[in-house]
């Protein structure tokens, strides 16, 4: 099969990119969407030309590494699935497609098709980690944890932070991302200990990196490959809510044992 | 109280709104006091369909002439809705610059919206729209600026005067369609804004909301049909 793209081409982070247009001959639709740019790009080198630069890693829908937008839709027009497990027998023969990188101030494109997601690094390390020394794995019963709470804590710690939520927003807005974190730690009892600092921390350093607020669109959660459910939103503000009126600062620097 | 615990309370509270979650939250709150004025607003002007009691006197001016009996209780109330709608429109406002303007420099070359509602894409100039209509609303039937022959008390007669003139009934009608899409979105959106979501009632919510803000677009709109069709005199 044949397919018409229209990529944004953008030397670095300095430069200003526009759309060129590529037509991309023999591919066949069992071909996952970033083999057909692995074609692509072999055709340009054979050309000397510049191959187009896209994020990938594992290739089987589990880094999160890979993702743009095609057509207009981030990860493409499948549900549940990032670029790389998305095949073209979903796209028609001839079809025009129009693939862009991730649009928002806090991710600079860097080149082509990829964007510096180093701010959700910076969300992360504002709070998104249980900072206890664990040691060798726990016997299993030692700390109980209710059924329905870990399969909530499961479903939130699925992201996979590739950005799909961010670019999908109308307003650039990073909640999905933010809220997947900070309820996948809220729900455990491992993550009890630092829930409040860590609600307060996340979401100023969200705002810090100028991603939008959330007003409740929905797109991020259509567009998820890992299907984090808008419900985790309204447990960040609740967290935050909670946080914001009860929080207290430690009486000590440091304590305990 | 010492000085230093006030200024952690100022502190915590600038902190709060300062996140978009807090302005969030403010919406909500502010929203849901605006939302509850328009139910008591809606009922209130339902009053008009019905016709003279035994005294020979409109119900909807009696209901008028009561509320004013207590002028303590309307102040309150318009002192806590004005207040209401300045801070619902300072956090819509600061949200809007962020989100608009600052959280995406470059925009994309196509964007197909998903899952999103035309409503909730459509908050930022639903908003404005009903609020140059509430300014006009004022003038035109609280102080009677714009209504000829305006007389105060008389709630019946400035109604049907007022939407006699079809320019002001048609401009009320779009005023009020823009509500019923702002409450379409708005009102689910307050619950998700403050945290209350969960399987088992988020979609009564979502499908409460925009049947509530049917009837509410419905209902007030019915009212200037009703008088330039002729069944309201």
């Amino acid at each position: 099969m044949k397919l018409i793209l229209h990529i944004w081409r953008q030397k670095d982070r300095q430069s200003p990119g526009k759309m060129v247009r590529y037509e991309v001959q023999n591919v066949n639709e069992h071909m996952s969407f970033l083999e057909m740019l692995d074609v692509l790009n072999e055709d340009l080198i054979a050309r000397n030309q510049d191959p187009v630069a896209f994020d990938h890693d594992c290739r089987e829908g589990i880094c999160g590494s890979c993702g743009f937008m095609i057509n207009g839709v981030a990860h493409g027009p499948q549900r549940g699935t990032t670029v790389c497990q998305l095949h073209l027998r979903h796209f028609k023969d001839g079809q025009e497609l129009w693939l862009e990188p991730w649009r928002a101030r806090a991710f600079p494109v860097l080149k082509d098709l990829i964007v510096d997601r180093s701010a959700f690094d910076r969300i992360i390390a504002a709070g998104g980690y249980v900072s206890i020394n664990t040691g060798g794995a726990p016997e299993a019963n030692s700390l109980p944890v209710e059924k329905t709470k870990a399969d909530l804590a499961m479903d939130a710690a699925q992201c996979i932070g590739c950005g799909a939520c961010v670019a999908a927003c109308p307003n650039a807005s990073a909640s999905l991302f933010t809220a997947a974190k900070i309820s996948h730690l809220a729900l455990l009892p491992q993550g009890e200990a630092e829930r409040e600092r860590r609600a307060l921390n996340m979401v100023a350093q969200m705002q810090a990196e100028l991603f939008g607020a959330c007003t409740n669109h929905g797109e991020c959660e259509a567009v998820c490959p890992k299907g984090i459910k808008l419900e985790n939103i309204a447990r960040m503000n609740r967290e935050f809510v909670q946080a914001a009126c009860l929080h207290r600062e430690p009486a000590r620097e440091t304590g305990g044992a | 109280m010492t000085t230093v615990a006030i200024n952690q309370e100022a502190e915590r509270t600038i902190t709060f709104y300062r996140s978009v979650v807090g302005k969030k939250v403010m919406m909500a709150v502010t929203g849901f006091l605006l939302f509850g004025f328009i139910v008591m607003h809606l009922i209130g002007n339902l009053l008009i369909y019905l016709p003279k009691d035994s005294h020979g006197q409109w119900p909807i001016d009696v209901y008028s002439a009561q509320l004013h009996a207590i002028p303590e209780l309307l102040w309150s109330a318009r002192i806590i809705l004005l207040v209401a709608v300045i801070l619902h429109i300072i956090a819509a406002w600061q949200l809007s610059v962020l989100n608009k303007l600052e959280a995406r420099k470059q925009g994309y070359v196509r964007w197909t919206p998903v899952a999103s509602s035309y409503a909730s894409r459509t908050m930022v100039w639903s908003g404005p729209i009903i609020l140059l209509y509430v300014i006009y609303h004022l003038l035109d039937l609280t102080f009677g600026a714009f209504n000829p022959g305006f007389e105060f008390g008389q709630v019946h007669r400035n109604i049907v005067a007022s939407f006699t003139r079809p320019p002001v009934a048609a401009f009320y009608i779009i005023a009020n369609l823009c509500l019923a899409f702002h409450l379409y979105h708005g009102l689910w959106s307050m619950c998700q804004s403050v945290g209350i979501a969960h399987p088992r009632y988020t979609p009564v919510l979502k499908i409460a909301s925009k049947v509530i803000a049917v009837a509410i677009g419905i209902g007030f709109c019915s009212i200037p049909l009703a008088v330039l069709s002729g069944l309201v005199r």
